[in-house]
């Protein structure tokens, strides 16, 4: 038996022993999910044990080091604990922008100081994080934001805004794009790490077209920030956010990456019902749908060779941007089929049968996707300027 | 196994990239083409290809191949795709050769080694009207002495009218039945037309074909699981030339972008068409992760493979139609003149699209296969 295969009877036992099978259940409310931090309450018992049964194995963050909460896996072993955790349905045992977005940057950028204390911190769940990047006045533009640091010595006083903050108001801490030189528009920005408790911070929830307030609106009124909460250079907080951005656009499409994405057509034919020929009673839909899975089981491929040519170094570095592009049109597709699936009912926004609205929410919630982390138009032009060398993209 | 080119794979097509861009770049199809050449292909390059041992690829060792699998023919593929290179590989080297190597047995023995030496080429006998429904078979064999007679017609048949040996799906009694039926055969005819992409495709006529009962491949009534080995074989092969022709077509588009000039500055500065090559090159990654997907499953004998050939043949169709379209319309006048070569990625690319079913087929039988 060679040392994967190994490895992987190793990890299915383990999984056996200890995730419970309240765990392996689908997910159906956000909160089924742990998302981690001072404020978390745990939904039953079984969350915080398989919580804590994968913080000890350090499978919250299975391809971080030891030394920073991870089980220092290979990308071949990470590939074989994702594949075992599917196979038996396991959710994730933590979610968080910790692991997916600031994570990897301290990974790159952070001290060993920053990263023993704060890595260890989010692989254990204790610390949710939000992010502050966009603008009321800088969207796709970024890099033209306005909130401002003044150096005062010891510290930064921090006055301006950001916008779509998601979870602000559930978040402990903040990493946020600070201006602290107004003469240098790339370098003169600082990625800041600072408490949410902080005096001056206030946030308030954004209502949006899905009824929903995932994201918020997050003021900064002479917050004082120590002079040591930085990640990688003072100025230089424009390098993080870009490369920290591309992991973003690897998360929202990965998140997908179609692996999660079942046969749209297979989730109606019980509905719609079939004709004599076993096929979908609505043969344009059908069509449409056929035509959709199609797309999704091209992309599930795409998927799965992208993180085994990100994981090893051999994928494009923008072609995270193709995958965002790509996952993200195709997820607002399928909920369009959804809701022409669902017909009459799946309009209904608060009754019981339909789970408060549940599809009508997540197809307007889908909306965005092409939107944050970089629109698909700032996508297109990524791959057209960086992929293809287009001229004066 | 991760789903990019291995050591072994990189090195194989570094070796076959630049054979086929130098002996048979897209002016050897127009030298073909402005000659009116007869048989389809150049013999010539086909005695390069075995001494490159491409043909028997993937004819298992013990018949004198190299036992490699579609990954690796898939890479031969993509080179003549992108290239427009005529060739029998697709239907010699891998259609007929998953056929032969699925059923094993007599004919397996006689045909493979031939195939693998480069003396044989066989052309696949399958479809019989204009559009691929190998569900509908209605060629008969009908038993007579100590063999078959076999009736039907079939079309599509590529290089048939110089085919040594075709494979004939024939319907018997209880199901279908494969037939090697060898060129001299009596009653067979090959009537040969010029495609739109200047390959030569033929109309079979079977009438009263008479053959051994030895020329069954593998068993009478049993041919269905082979018939299937040879359909997955070579929609994946089609679909991975299909990549070919799409980069092809996309790689010359892009580079035209960065060369045409209008409204003093260069064409590929406008966002109007940067957006659009950067969707084409999302559509082509897709593309070409599904024919690897595939690839890689009909290679292990997955249960799967079947679902993935058909997104592949699907997904590959859609995509590189759309490059050849966006290769024309951003080549503007020019790519509406035979002088240039984008024209040609676009007869190819149709086609290949139409070969062992199109795109609405491959939707079709995925939809099928999800229970709907």
């Amino acid at each position: 038996m060679s040392e994967l295969d190994a490895f992987r009877t190793e990890v299915r036992e383990w999984l056996e022993a200890n995730c419970p099978p309240e765990m392996r259940e689908p997910v159906r409310d956000e909160d089924d999910i742990c998302w981690g931090g001072r404020k978390w309450v745990f939904k039953n018992d079984a969350q915080k044990a398989w919580l804590e049964a994968c913080v000890s194995k350090g499978y919250t963050v299975p391809d971080w080091p030891k030394a920073y909460g991870g089980a220092g896996l290979t990308p071949e072993q990470t590939k074989i604990l994702k594949q075992e955790m599917k196979r038996i349905k396991a959710r994730s045992p933590l979610d968080s922008f910790g692991i997916w977005m600031l994570g990897p940057a301290l990974l790159k950028f952070g001290t060993e100081e920053q990263k023993v204390h704060y890595l260890n911190q989010i692989a254990r769940g204790e610390i949710r994080w939000c992010q502050g990047y966009s603008e009321p006045g800088s969207g796709s533009d970024l890099v033209s934001l306005q909130t401002f640091g003044e150096d005062k010595g010891d510290h930064w006083v921090v006055n301006g805004s950001k916008i779509w903050t998601s979870y602000a108001d559930k978040a402990d801490w903040i990493f946020c794009l600070v201006r602290t030189d107004k003469a240098n528009k790339y370098q003169g920005i600082t990625f800041m790490l600072f408490d949410m408790e902080s005096p001056g911070v206030t946030t308030k929830p954004i209502l949006l077209i899905s009824g929903n307030s995932p994201f918020c609106e997050t003021f900064f009124d002479d917050v004082k920030v120590p002079k040591d909460q930085f990640v990688g250079e003072v100025n230089r907080g424009w390098d993080v956010a870009k490369y920290l951005l591309g992991h973003e656009r690897e998360m929202i499409s990965g998140g997908g990456a179609g692996g999660d994405m079942v046969s749209v057509g297979a989730l109606f034919a019980k509905s719609l019902g079939l004709n004599a020929a076993g096929e979908l009673d609505d043969p344009i839909l059908r069509a449409e749908m056929a035509a959709f899975d199609t797309d999704v089981f091209a992309y599930r491929a795409m998927g799965e060779r992208f993180m085994d040519m990100w994981k090893t170094g051999r994928a494009h570095p923008a072609s995270s941007n193709m995958m965002k592009y790509v996952g993200t049109e195709l997820n607002k597709r399928r909920h369009e089929l959804v809701m022409a699936g669902g017909g009459s009912d799946a309009l209904e926004w608060d009754s019981e049968e339909s789970k408060g609205g549940a599809r009508a929410r997540s197809w307007l919630r889908t909306k965005a996707n092409s939107i944050e982390g970089g629109t698909s138009e700032v996508m297109l032009n990524v791959i057209a300027k960086r992929i293809l060398d287009l001229p004066g993209a | 196994m991760p789903l990019y080119h291995n050591d072994d794979q990189a090195m194989l097509k570094d070796s076959v990239a630049p054979f086929v861009a130098e002996q048979a770049p897209v002016s050897h199809l127009r030298h073909l083409r402005d000659s009116a050449d007869a048989t389809g292909f150049s013999r010539d390059l086909w005695a390069q290809f075995t001494e490159m041992g491409l043909p028997g690829m993937l004819v298992p060792e013990a018949h004198g191949g190299l036992g490699m699998g579609h990954m690796e023919a898939g890479i031969v593929l993509e080179e003549i795709g992108r290239n427009l290179t005529p060739s029998p590989f697709l239907s010699t080297s891998v259609g007929a050769v998953a056929a032969l190597a699925k059923a094993g047995g007599t004919q397996a023995g006689r045909w493979l080694p031939a195939i693998a030496s480069g003396e044989a080429i066989v052309a696949l006998a399958i479809d019989e009207g204009a559009k691929h429904r190998p569900d509908r078979i209605a060629t008969t064999a009908t038993r007579a002495g100590n063999g078959f007679r076999l009736d039907g017609r079939k079309s599509f048949v590529l290089h048939g009218h110089v085919a040594d040996m075709s494979i004939v799906a024939a319907r018997t009694d209880g199901g279908i039945t494969l037939f090697a039926v060898p060129k001299d055969a009596r009653g067979l005819t090959a009537d040969p037309r010029r495609l739109v992409d200047s390959s030569l495709a033929s109309h079979v006529t079977l009438d009263g074909v008479e053959v051994d009962a030895d020329a069954v491949i593998g068993e009478v009534d049993a041919g269905g699981a082979i018939l299937d080995a040879l359909l997955a074989a070579t929609r994946t092969g089609a679909a991975a030339e299909m990549v070919g022709v799409g980069q092809g077509a996309m790689d010359m588009t892009v580079a035209y972008l960065k060369e045409r000039k209008q409204f003093g500055r260069l064409i590929g500065e406008f966002q109007g068409l940067q957006h659009r090559a950067a969707h084409l090159y999302g559509e082509m990654e897709v593309a070409r992760a599904a024919v690897m997907k595939a690839q890689q499953l009909l290679d292990e004998g997955s249960d799967g493979a079947k679902l993935m050939v058909s997104v592949a043949k699907a997904k590959a169709g859609r995509a590189a139609n759309l490059a050849v379209r966006e290769g024309v319309q951003m080549h503007g006048g020019i790519g509406m003149t035979d002088e240039y070569d984008i024209g040609l990625y676009m007869k190819r690319d149709r086609a290949l699209a139409e070969y062992m079913g199109d795109v609405h087929y491959h939707i079709d039988q995925v939809a099928r296969m999800n229970g709907y």
